[in-house]
């Protein structure tokens, strides 16, 4: 992408001005730091414990948490520990977040820019497909889908994009709609840009505001939508592991271990909190009313 | 006003046609299923899939067949449960499920509406920043925490409730579910209140009204009100689907025999039909509750009311 | 003190604090209305004009803070408590707003509406508050008031909508009106039906108007006073004839030069007032807050604020120059 087109299209003043009203909501500032440090978490947690994901300890088993052995989150009833566990489930609720969510963006903006640019009949039909795909119970279509295709890691990224697009698609199309009729599309038209061009380089440069907005919002419902999955063991399968997954074995011992519920819980718990807070924050960012 | 309905009903039905369609033929090609020549069944069952779903037909007579039988209510044998059929399960499933979810959104709206109005008459003071909060909180944290953070405070550690089971329907078995399933949709529809009514309350009538000598009680009851709530029958329709998702959580946690229940069972162990079955079922109840929902809020709109006389200015 | 006087306005402030700092939207603004007479308030958007008619009216958003003394039939509104304020409101004193489209409650039968006033401020009977609401409607020329009493507000035009809010400000016979600019909203050839209609309600009741516009055509017809303001000010407060034929304030008679002349020849220019009217929120200049539109600003202008006195009973101008400039 043109850099210089996307600078006079981003508007420097704006987004600097939003990025400070960002920085000054301390609430948002709160979910980015809360949210770096699950990501360290993630990230760097299998490395700096001793243990790994599958040995079994039959000598420890379901010890709550304790400094000894380095145990930092205790064990479950196969004696596994559970610190490393949630910073795996971490990495592949992260994972899935981020990547189905490019998916889904993806898809949505392709989608969207197209119905919206090219307009008439084919718009209408496009959006009409979308009315109809929005008025199902989605949840219930990622479950058929990961049913009948397999409880395949990759296939529920793709089952879980495939569904969420749908929101992204009417954003974009709805921005096309408005930038198209503004003055610059209108001159690259008239000096003979091709359709495709203009949509990669005028349409969808402008339209990235609220899609990144929204992104924001769409990463936690995929997480979301990942631990139910996994809750309910259609998911990740072992040896991998989620928070869902975790949630769920923890459910089964509450009255054994509740460590193991409530650690993970919290995790996704701080989590959804974080993106909570970031979400709002840069919406008021971008977007501010003065309420009262 | 007719007219009205009718648009509605003319996409409702080429959806369920759709769902119909793509369960038809998505049965079809699920491999390992029950249609895949290398199935591992047992004779009984594969019997009554043949018989079923008259396999040796062409596939377009298989599918008239098909929508037939679903006209009919028929919605296929269980491939995990030899004695019963979809439908009959569904059946079973769905007065345990009705129950809980109608429930829990009558509490969800006579609690939230209120709730979002008292927020936005306190705008900004310590009483909308709690309630605030606490929706905030109730939206973030998904019902699979906070199902089995119940059973275990109230189940485990204070052993006030029973921990799960539907124990033949005793209310004491109700309450925890309950509360789980209508946390979600109670936080939504406080904070969709709240918005609304701090929209209406910057219109302009509503500051008409008190230029008139209206005390704020008679500004609020009989000008803001009704605008504040309409908004709330939109989101008829995308609660029901979330109760729906919601249940199907909460009687896996609580171990109630409710439709949601089988469902998941019917995932788990491949058994399509069962699965296809209820999805069905769920969409047409949605695009039903689209349709209420719709119908509702033209009655409330005085435009529709009027029948629109054609536009006839006075 | 005049003893006629209905509305005595003194040194009232409303105050904005907002992100990049406190906006003065009305900043010592005084004047006196006497009973049955009326006076217009003229300016550009975002002199003030409107923020005046609404501190009277106690209905300015709870951010704003004011200051001064509104005293309406002699007790002091500014700040009075919301039951002292629902009394008057609507009785004694009321408001037209300037968009009929959104004035009126849409859920609401304008019947119900109107009623709904009169059983407020006095105990009737519905049938009474009926009969008054209709009464009403007859005065101010809404055709077949009896069948339009149950129909609502999208049932009518921009200007039918208009009248029924005048109606509804003066079915309990105040004795001031504030109308916010009342007929800029509507189409030009109904703007003159609908105020000559309220113009002729308002003096028969012998109701005392404030009349908020941009509009001097509108004021020359109808108002015995003119108030001119200026960023947050008043700059210049006559009779109507003395303010026309004599302004003596340099914003004045460019306002009045602006309207374009029939007589002039076709190509000739219209006449422009140079600049933009001051950003309230960077804070007031030492002088003259119009100086630098001003074509006979002075150093004094740019280093002292002038008052606003009475150059004779009936004309207050707030401006150095003296003698007045020559338009």
């Amino acid at each position: 992408m043109n850099q210089q087109l996307l600078d006079a299209v981003a508007g420097d003043s704006l987004t600097r001005a939003a990025w400070q009203r960002f920085r000054a909501n301390r609430t948002a500032v709160a979910g980015l730091v809360m949210l770096g440090f699950i990501a360290l978490f993630a990230i760097a947690g299998s490395w700096i414990s001793p243990h790994d994901m599958e040995t079994n300890d039959w000598e420890r088993i379901q010890i709550p948490p304790t400094f000894e052995q380095s145990h930092w989150f205790g064990t479950d009833a196969n004696g596994r520990d559970l610190f490393v566990r949630v910073s795996a489930g971490a990495r592949i609720s992260l994972a899935i977040g981020m990547l189905t969510t490019l998916v889904s963006v993806l898809i949505g903006v392709l989608y969207g820019a197209v119905a919206g640019f090219v307009g008439g009949k084919l718009d209408q039909f496009m959006m009409r497909i979308v009315d109809v795909l929005y008025a199902l119970p989605l949840f219930f279509a990622i479950i058929v889908l990961v049913t009948i295709f397999g409880r395949n890691i990759f296939l529920v990224f793709i089952a879980i994009g495939a569904v969420e697009w749908l929101t992204i698609a009417r954003i974009v199309r709805g921005q096309t709609l408005s930038v198209k009729q503004m003055e610059f599309v209108e001159a690259a038209r008239s000096l003979g840009a091709p359709q495709s061009r203009i949509i990669a380089r005028h349409v969808i440069p402008n339209v990235l505001g609220p899609v990144i907005v929204f992104s924001t919002l769409l990463i936690p419902t995929v997480i979301l939508v990942e631990s139910f999955l996994s809750f309910l063991g259609l998911g990740v399968q072992e040896p991998q592991t989620s928070w869902g997954s975790l949630i769920s074995q923890g459910a089964g011992a509450i009255d054994t271990s509740p460590w193991l519920l409530v650690i993970p819980a919290a995790f996704l718990a701080a989590t959804m909190f974080a993106f909570n807070f970031i979400g709002d924050g840069l919406r008021d960012a971008l977007d501010p009313k003065d309420e009262g | 006003m007719l007219r009205f309905l009718g648009s509605r009903i003319a996409i409702l039905i080429p959806t369920l046609l759709v769902i119909v369609t793509l369960s038809f033929f998505l049965m079809r090609l699920a491999p390992g299923g029950p249609f895949d020549a290398d199935a591992q069944l047992e004779p009984e069952i594969l019997d009554n899939l043949r018989r079923a779903y008259d396999l040796d037909l062409p596939i377009t007579e298989q599918y008239t067949l098909y929508l037939g039988r679903l006209l009919q209510g028929d919605l296929g044998p269980s491939i995990g449960n030899k004695d019963y059929s979809v439908s009959e399960l569904i059946a079973i499933g769905l007065p345990v499920s009705l129950e809980l979810g109608l429930t829990a959104l009558l509490l969800a709206t006579l609690l939230g509406a209120p709730l979002g109005i008292i927020a936005g008459l306190n705008q900004n003071r310590a009483l909308d920043t709690t309630i605030s909060t606490l929706a905030m909180t109730g939206i973030a944290v998904p019902s699979l925490i906070t199902a089995p953070l119940l059973t275990l405070i109230f189940g485990v550690m204070l052993k006030m409730l029973p921990v799960a089971g539907w124990g033949d329907g005793a209310w004491e078995n109700k309450i925890l579910p309950l509360i789980a399933l209508t946390l979600p949709q109670l936080s939504i529809i406080t904070r969709l209140t709240r918005g609304s009514f701090l929209d209406v309350r910057r219109l302009n009538f509503v500051r008409a009204a008190r230029s008139r000598g209206l005390p704020e009680w008679r500004v609020i009851v009989f000008h803001a009100l009704s605008p504040t709530l309409t908004p709330l029958v939109s989101y008829l329709a995308p609660a029901v689907a979330g109760v729906m998702t919601g249940s199907i959580v909460i009687e896996q946690v609580f171990g109630l025999p409710g439709v949601g229940r089988y469902f998941v069972q019917g995932a788990l162990s491949r058994d399509y039909p069962l699965v296809m079955g209820v999805v069905i079922v769920y969409a047409a109840a949605v695009l039903v509750m689209n349709l209420l929902a719709d119908l509702i809020y033209g009655l409330l709109d005085p435009r529709v009311r009027r029948g629109m006389r054609g536009g006839a200015r006075a | 003190m005049n003893e006629d006087a209905l509305l005595v306005v003194r040194d009232l402030a409303v105050r904005f604090n907002g992100r990049r700092g406190a906006v003065h939207a009305v900043n010592g603004v005084s004047f006196t209305l006497g009973r049955g007479r009326s006076l217009g308030i003229v300016g550009e958007s975002g002199c003030g004009k409107s923020q005046t008619c609404l501190a009277i009216m106690g209905l300015l958003a709870e951010s704003a803070e004011c200051s001064g003394s509104i005293l309406f039939e002699g007790d002091e509104i500014l700040g009075a408590r919301r039951r002292r304020l629902d009394e008057l409101r609507g009785q004694r004193l009321s408001l037209v707003f300037q968009d009929p489209m959104t004035a009126l409650t849409p859920h609401r039968t304008i019947g119900q509406q109107l009623c709904e006033i009169v059983q407020q401020h006095e105990s009737t009977t519905h049938a009474d508050a009926r009969r008054r609401a209709i009464e009403i409607m007859d005065r101010v020329r809404i055709p077949d008031a009896e069948r339009r009493f149950d129909m609502y507000p999208f049932e009518f035009s921009g200007g039918m909508r208009q009248r029924v809010v005048i109606a509804a400000a003066l079915i309990q016979r105040p004795a001031l009106v504030v109308a916010d600019e009342p007929t800029t909203a509507l189409d030009v050839t109904v703007q003159a039906e609908v105020l000559r209609t309220f113009k002729a309600v308002v003096e028969h009741a012998g109701t005392s108007l404030i009349l908020v516009t941009h509009d001097l055509g509108v004021v020359a017809g109808t108002c015995d006073e003119v108030m001119v303001m200026y960023a947050g000010r008043v700059v210049e407060h006559a009779d109507v004839i003395s303010l026309f034929s004599k302004p003596q304030h340099p914003y004045t008679q460019a306002l009045l030069a602006c309207r374009p002349d029939l007589d002039a020849a076709h190509t000739a220019r219209m006449y422009t007032i140079e600049g933009r009217p001051p950003d309230l929120a960077r804070g007031e200049p030492a002088g003259c807050s119009f100086e630098p539109r001003c074509a006979h600003a002075t150093q004094a202008c740019r280093t002292s604020r002038p008052p606003l006195e009475a150059r004779s009973p009936t004309h207050r101008v707030a401006c150095h120059l003296s003698p007045p400039a020559e338009s």
